[in-house]
């Protein structure tokens, strides 16, 4: 695959993105995700009420895969519930893992949708999946715990 | 074109637009000679049998297969004798050996461990399990900004509690030639034993473990020319003679009765288990095939990539090198880092090129941590690597940022 495919202007402008890089005050949850061979090593912070994500925040730092990936998801998770959540990160990894291959389906994942082609790059498919497993664990770690007891 | 790439059969390749690859990541794993192959392939071909079991011709030609491997690599590191010499699957597993054999039964609450910080896992990580179960602790050697330890480093932390020193004769992340003379002398008026890394050595230089007077001495077949899945282990006879076992079973015993067992002499009490005979001839032509090249040779021409390495790195706009950017006391490992570029993303737009260099953590994360870097890539040469093949890292990296960063080139 060619390096256009990977490093495409929806990449590389969200690695770069700082909209979510910001401590929270008060979250609900956090949760670190590491890949420990390759050295990213990120923070998600999620703060949640009623059930929907209110506002979401990585800290860390990581390559420019997983930075973008981080970036893409937390956009896309503030203001949804945290089912919905959920199940767009099992869709993101589905795409990753080519278990969803419809379009109409992963159409949903809009500018993840920009993250597929890595789906060729065994090298690099742990970087694309960082931050998604991270929000998995969050959730979980959320649900396992009274509201207010974990961070 | 560099005399010895026409022997690798690997490196000769061409893709289909007509490159070579241009590998840059021998501290990882080292190409193979065609000689190494042939080795290996007549093993099976002609020789394979089940080591020091049989009564039949075929077995006993296996276990001179074996054995006059063990010789090779005793005289290839200048150990006395070849029952010293111990086979493991890697140099993992000889530290492995060394942390639960030596030091399981010779640690005591209260002792000290002096470790070096810019120690790979495999001779850290052993040695915290070891540490936590027999009560003792571990104390690092710091180095300096450039990755060396100071001598001064060494006089505080080996004292009198001090009952093991655990350093790598060479750096896999930085390169630095750590001197073990300094640290086996210090480590002597303690009485500590001294246990020494020698992965990233063996290949790259001369070593003679009785001059250095080193009590343990391990490294890995595969960084060396040789197969994958072959580890040496040497220690100092008296030294192994003492400890127990490390694995039990098959190959390893004398007598087996229904309550107990008594063990095999050395080098087999430590070699339980069917040996990787294919793999130990395949080092013993790797070492041939070192020989006939010469170490010093190696060495010099190692030296003069290195230094054409450090140069062409130097050309490259805002790249650091991490560990020292001079050519004195080093092997040719290079880490480096390029601003707003994470590593994993430069060794990926250098994969597109067909540049193989390692990117991450190097299995040191202490040792990165403290030289207060994330991670970092690495280029590491062997004999075969050429100026062209350091030319196009140049090149290439030159144009990472252009991927990475809007308006950057």
């Amino acid at each position: 695959m060619e390096l256009g495919d990977l490093y495409t202007e929806i990449v590389t402008q969200y690695s770069c993105s700082q909209r979510h890089r910001h401590p929270l005050e008060h979250p609900d949850v956090t949760m670190r995700g590491v890949n420990p061979s390759c050295g990213d090593d990120i923070s998600l912070a999620l703060e949640v009420e009623g059930g929907i994500i209110k506002k979401a925040a990585i800290s860390g730092s990581g390559c420019a895969i997983s930075e973008a990936s981080a970036a893409i998801m937390a956009d896309m998770i503030e203001g949804k519930s945290t089912e919905e959540a959920d199940r767009l990160a099992e869709l993101f990894l589905g795409m990753i893992r080519k278990t969803v291959t419809d379009e109409n389906e992963l159409e949903e994942l809009e500018d993840a949708l920009a993250l597929q082609n890595i789906s060729n790059m065994p090298a690099r498919v742990k970087c694309a999946v960082l931050a998604w497993h991270t929000l998995q664990g969050a959730l979980k770690k959320l649900e396992t715990s009274p509201q207010g007891t974990v961070g | 074109m560099n005399e010895y790439l026409y022997d690798f059969p690997l490196l000769r390749q061409a893709d289909d637009k007509g490159r070579r690859i241009a590998y840059l990541d021998n501290a990882a794993t080292t190409q193979k000679p065609q000689a190494v192959l042939d080795a290996v392939a007549a093993y099976y071909k002609t020789s394979n049998a089940n080591p020091h079991r049989g009564a039949y011709d075929l077995s006993v030609e296996a276990t001179k297969s074996l054995e006059s491997a063990r010789e090779k690599i005793r005289a290839f590191i200048g150990a006395k004798k070849a029952e010293d010499v111990v086979f493991t699957k890697s140099a993992t597993e000889s530290l492995n050996l060394v942390a639960q054999s030596y030091g399981m039964s010779s640690l005591a609450p209260g002792d000290r461990i002096a470790v070096a910080i810019s120690e790979h896992h495999s001779n850290l990580v052993p040695w915290q399990i070891a540490a936590r179960a027999r009560q003792a602790d571990i104390t690092y050697l710091y180095t300096d900004e450039a990755g060396r330890i100071p001598s001064a480093e060494l006089k505080s932390k080996i004292s009198g509690r001090t009952k093991l020193v655990a350093v790598a004769h060479a750096s896999n992340v930085t390169g630095v030639i750590n001197s073990i003379e300094a640290v086996i002398e210090r480590a002597r008026t303690v009485g500590a034993v001294v246990v020494v890394d020698g992965t990233q050595s063996v290949p790259h230089m001369e070593v003679d473990v009785s001059a250095l007077d080193a009590d343990f001495y391990v490294f890995s077949a595969h960084k060396m020319l040789g197969p994958m899945g072959v580890g040496v282990l040497y220690g100092k006879e008296h030294l192994l003679q003492e400890m127990p076992p490390f694995l039990y079973g098959g190959d390893m015993i004398e007598y087996v009765e229904e309550q107990e067992s008594t063990f095999a002499p050395l080098p087999q009490k430590f070699e339980g288990g069917t040996q990787n005979v294919g793999g130990a001839v395949g080092l013993a032509a790797a070492i041939d095939y070192l020989d006939r090249a010469g170490m010093r040779k190696i060495q010099a021409l190692e030296r003069e990539l290195t230094a054409y390495l450090l140069d062409r790195l130097h050309s490259v706009p805002h790249l650091r090198i991490i560990g020292p950017d001079g050519i004195e006391d080093r092997i040719g490992v290079v880490s480096f880092v390029l601003k707003d570029a994470h590593p994993h993303d430069v060794a990926t737009i250098l994969n597109a090129d067909r540049i193989a260099v390692r990117s991450g953590r190097h299995c040191a994360q202490p040792f990165l941590h403290h030289l207060g870097v994330q991670s970092t890539c690495r280029a590491s040469v062997y004999l075969y690597n050429t100026k062209e093949d350091i030319d196009r890292l140049a090149e290439s990296l030159k144009g990472v940022r252009r991927w990475l960063v809007h308006g950057i080139g």
